[in-house]
């Protein structure tokens, strides 16, 4: 499994939404209607999945952001 | 001040998720109670549990709104639809604000707290999730029963243990009669069947260690020793009687008298003399206007514990007094649920009014061995027909917590 498949089943399962609606350029506040608490939860499963810290969520609107994000922080 | 008539009920049970399938074990004499399958407990020589079963939070409310919610949450949400449903609301029709809810729970989000616990320990402080603290609290069953069902009066939670069902259900009687709110959606919501709950309560030798799941919850019988662990919920419709006739709904009963006592005793054990919840079953009937003979049935607290059985029938005859203790009909629906904890007052309060409703009283199964010290007529082993006219519901809290309500056989006219 890729990071962004990873990621896109985090999301999908989170926000009840299909595959084919979390793709790389999605943006997940707006277009799947994520609020805070399903933001902070999603930020949450990333970090137990990737066994990494995300200090902010600032930067982070698209689904591309997160994979980058965590590719980046498995890299570093 | 209002009278207060039930037009509503629902409730997830280990005998079915709805109220037509619980009553219909009920009245059967029908065991809810299984193995237990929701984890190994072996260490604590538990077996048994009064399960929900096939229950799919997400066939019966949002679900991304279900995902949000500890089990608790879910059954006392889902009670709580199934329970507005029955009484053909109109949000449309009706003022919202005059819409309560009082919905409570003994411990509340019990799985929550034990999975990040765990968590917090397995990976650190900083990994703890953020759903937790909104799945844990206990009174967010009140608050998702609002944002399901819209309604915005009076929204709170009760937690006096082993008494929130019953508690709650009394103080959104209060609530209406004194004119606060029209209607209420009152009960209790438990989810205690894992770890942390089932050991906590076997620490006190509080549950049964037997086997079989057709001999373990055994109220009133001389061998008893501990009660069996359920879950659910129930939640009721309660209105006042001019909303309910202005709507021309469905009344099931009529809520008559309330008690509220509290022992002033022992942290987990009742008074022996069973004083605290004969205050409450005398406060009780005095609010209903009537007379200690004219109790028909009473839904017993009855948890098959040792302690609680003995003094509960105490507490009746100190009630009732001799005569009329020996005459009324005593029965413990636990015998086929287990204990529901908070959600316990609540199905008990549905199983007392569609007793009064079908003239059905439902048995205590598991009684084979008569012990000297309950001594009243407990309804063994086998449903009774009989036509009753008043019924006290009795819930009995850790921390002396006494409930009792009074329910009227709705006659059909005022």
């Amino acid at each position: 499994m890729t990071t962004f498949e990873k990621i896109q089943e985090i999301i999908v399962d989170q926000l009840d939404k299909e595959e084919t609606e979390v793709q790389l350029s999605t943006n997940f506040r707006e277009e799947l209607e994520a609020d805070s608490l399903d933001l902070f939860q999603i930020i949450n499963d990333i970090e137990d999945e990737f066994d990494i810290k995300i200090e902010s969520e600032e930067g982070l609107t698209t689904v591309e952001d997160l994979v980058k994000y965590v590719e980046g922080q498995i890299e570093s | 001040m209002e009278r207060v008539v039930i037009t509503g009920l629902g409730a997830i049970t280990p005998l079915g998720n709805s109220v037509a399938e619980f009553w219909d074990g009920l009245k059967n004499g029908r065991n809810g109670i299984g193995p237990l399958t929701k984890f190994d407990g072996e260490a604590i020589n538990v077996h048994v549990a009064g399960e929900v079963r096939n229950f799919e939070a997400k066939k019966v409310m949002d679900r991304k709104l279900a995902k949000r919610m500890d089990p608790f949450s879910q059954y006392g949400v889902a009670a709580a639809l199934e329970a507005v449903k029955d009484s053909e609301i109109d949000m449309d029709e009706i003022d919202a604000d005059r819409m309560g809810v009082i919905v409570g729970s003994g411990i509340g989000g019990l799985n929550a707290m034990q999975d990040q616990i765990i968590k917090m320990h397995e990976k650190g402080l900083d990994r703890v999730a953020p759903f937790f603290v909104p799945m844990a609290i206990g009174n967010m069953v009140a608050g998702n029963i609002s944002i399901a069902t819209g309604a915005k009066g009076p929204n709170l939670s009760i937690v006096t243990a082993c008494a929130s069902g019953n508690n709650s259900i009394g103080e959104a009687y209060r609530n209406i009669k004194h004119g606060y709110a029209d209607i209420m959606l009152a009960g209790g919501a438990e989810a205690s069947i894992n770890e942390i709950g089932m050991s906590g309560f076997a620490a006190l030798n509080a549950l049964s260690t037997n086997e079989d799941p057709n001999a373990a919850s055994t109220p009133f019988d001389k061998n008893r020793h501990g009660f069996v662990m359920g879950e659910g919920a129930g939640v009721l419709v309660l209105e006042s009687l001019s909303s309910a006739l202005k709507r021309k709904a469905k009344i099931y009963a009529e809520i008559t008298g309330y008690g509220a006592t509290g022992d002033s005793f022992h942290m987990t054990a009742p008074s022996p003399d069973g004083s605290g919840a004969a205050r409450a079953m005398k406060q009780a009937i005095k609010e209903s206007g009537i007379e200690a003979a004219d109790i028909d049935y009473i839904n017993a607290h009855g948890t098959s514990t040792p302690a609680n059985d003995s003094s509960e029938t105490e507490a009746i005859k100190l009630a009732l007094g001799d005569e009329a203790a020996a005459s009324v009909a005593v029965s413990s629906t636990k015998s086929m649920t287990g204990h529901l904890l908070g959600g316990a007052g609540a199905i008990e309060a549905i199983a007392s009014i569609k007793a009064l409703q079908e003239g059905i009283l439902p048995p205590t199964i598991n009684l084979s061995t008569p012990d000297e010290a309950c001594d009243l007529d407990y309804v063994s082993n086998q449903p009774r027909e009989k036509a009753i006219q008043y019924a006290l519901n009795n819930s009995l809290g850790f921390g002396g917590h006494n409930a009792v309500t009074c329910f009227k056989k709705w006659e059909d006219k005022e």
